[in-house]
């Protein structure tokens, strides 16, 4: 079945509320022989280019593939921070390109992504953040996003959990805010994509591990081997985070990644009392309240490289002080699950996408600790460089490249995680 | 948290020690001669590999010396940790 999804309305909950039943959002599809593009992951990332390769660049015949289900990675793992203020113009380019695509994605897929634009609060615990975070309201100023300086006062009048106290442990000093930062459902958009992707042809093919990438006497890649069976394809898009290091030397490329596994947990749910995601850079601690109601925190990496997606309870626990710290009154709230992802770290902090030095193979990799914010703007570009062969001039400057050139895009102060 | 038996004091926890990455990157011996991209491999291409990694860790809190470590990454178990200069098994 191919063409229009059956679009969501208030005509349709009401009929489906009636007793119809829903159909399935997405066919659940068999490999082909071949595809015009193969995308290896079908997080967020992958499902967002092949909608944008098949909506804007005329490109329908797309398989994306995962190991697993679709959404199941990092998509589904994250804590759901969108903002874009980011130091560096390259960065701020980048980021602020996705957070505008975030801003009408609900309209766009026909699909409730519940983003919610409720701001984003990073506290300044010491003088050297001070100056770090005034650094990047005056460079956004500059760029044209959105941030702005609070005094202690004016963030606990914008998150009133907050303590501000002379006998608070993390003292707070001021804060950058991004009002038009905030959350969005992490699993409605890997879905809404999906949705939106396979009515216009794409196939999703779950359960289907990439084991080897097909080149040609020329070098180029010409399709891959899976789990189930050979597929060809004209060109390849790399999408798939942590294990990407793993993907790539299969096509005998080494990469400038190293993956870790990095934590998050949820608490019980409770009444509204979360407005705005905080986050917390020196005490590495990032807390939202989802619709739901659990608090979603986010907590550091390992020290360690690992395909765990565990990550040691210690540095769990550390996020967990700092929070009781900063919020006391969440202090008798108990944790209902704790899990890892597996992110894939740059020297510099920033992603890699583009192409890479076997033709016909492209990768988009590279996001770290904060790869969710970037969902439509990564796809939207990675899907351009595809269609086109030559990198969208916003991924440009984000070239595997530059790790031998040395353009680096420096936003460790930026990142989410320090490391 | 890991519990690592490092060569020269025994089994301790994570938190004692340092890590150092991948092991054996041999720094260029001239830098000047060799190319952008070797000397940017150098500095930045890692192995990465789901499985089985040699790897460097310092006992800062402990002994402060470094030494080798053979680890799986899908599992975390440490298979050996080697004193610098042994053969890895």
């Amino acid at each position: 079945m191919t063409g229009e999804a059956a679009r969501f309305s208030f005509l349709s909950l009401l009929r489906h509320g009636a007793g119809k039943t829903w159909a399935r959002q997405w066919r659940d599809a068999q490999p082909k022989a071949s595809y015009d593009v193969v995308i290896v992951g079908a997080g967020g990332h992958g499902l967002a280019t092949a909608y944008y390769l098949a909506k804007e660049f005329g490109i329908r015949d797309i398989a994306v593939l995962d190991k697993g289900w679709l959404g199941g990675g990092n998509t589904g793992r994250n804590t759901t921070i969108i903002r874009s203020n980011y130091l560096q113009p390259e960065s701020a380019a980048l980021y602020e390109h996705a957070l505008k695509l975030w801003e009408n994605l609900s309209r766009e897929l026909n699909y409730n992504t519940m983003y919610s634009a409720r701001g984003v609060l990073m506290l300044a615990h010491n003088h050297h953040d001070v100056q770090v975070f005034k650094r990047h309201v005056h460079a956004n100023r500059l760029q044209g996003i959105d941030n702005e300086w609070l005094t202690p006062a004016q963030a606990k009048a914008f998150c009133p959990p907050l303590h501000i106290g002379p006998d608070a442990r993390y003292p707070v000093l001021g804060a950058a805010l991004q009002r038009r930062g905030g959350v969005a459902r992490h699993d409605a958009v890997a879905w809404g994509y999906a949705r939106a992707a396979s009515a216009m042809g794409v196939d999703i093919i779950q359960n289907c591990a990439v084991t080897g990438i097909v080149r040609d006497a020329a070098g180029a890649a010409v399709g891959v081997e899976t789990t189930r069976g050979p597929i060809g394809a004209a060109r390849i898009g790399v999408a798939a985070a942590g294990h990407t290091s793993v993907l790539m030397a299969m096509a005998g490329v080494r990469m400038p990644l190293e993956s870790f596994s990095l934590q998050a947990l949820v608490s019980e749910p409770v009444k509204p009392v979360m407005p705005c995601v905080v986050m917390s850079n020196t005490v590495h601690a990032y807390i939202s309240q989802s619709d739901k109601g659990e608090l979603v925190i986010g907590a550091g990496t390992d020290a360690y490289t690992s395909y765990s997606q565990a990550g040691g309870l210690h540095i769990a626990c550390e996020t967990l002080e700092a929070i009781c710290e900063m919020f006391p009154r969440f202090r008798r709230l108990r944790m209902l699950r704790n899990w890892g992802g597996i992110v894939d770290t740059t020297p510099d902090r920033s992603p890699i996408i583009g192409l890479t030095p076997v033709p016909g193979l492209f990768v988009n990799c590279g996001w770290g600790t904060g790869g969710f914010k970037a969902t439509p703007g990564s796809g939207h570009i990675f899907a351009a460089t595809l269609a086109s062969g030559q990198p969208h001039p916003i991924a440009a400057p984000f070239s595997l490249d530059r790790f031998a050139t040395g353009r680096m895009i420096d936003e460790a102060a930026a990142a989410a995680v320090a490391h | 948290m890991l519990r690592i038996p490092c060569p020269w004091c025994g089994p301790r926890p994570e938190n004692e020690f340092r890590y150092g990455g991948q092991a054996g990157v041999i720094r260029p011996a001239d830098p000047a001669a060799v190319s952008d991209a070797a000397w940017g491999a150098y500095l930045h291409l890692r192995d990465n590999p789901k499985g089985r990694h040699v790897e460097r860790w310092r006992h800062l809190h402990g002994c402060g010396r470094f030494f080798t470590c053979v680890r799986d990454t899908v599992t975390d178990r440490i298979a050996s940790t080697h004193k610098p200069g042994e053969a890895v098994a």
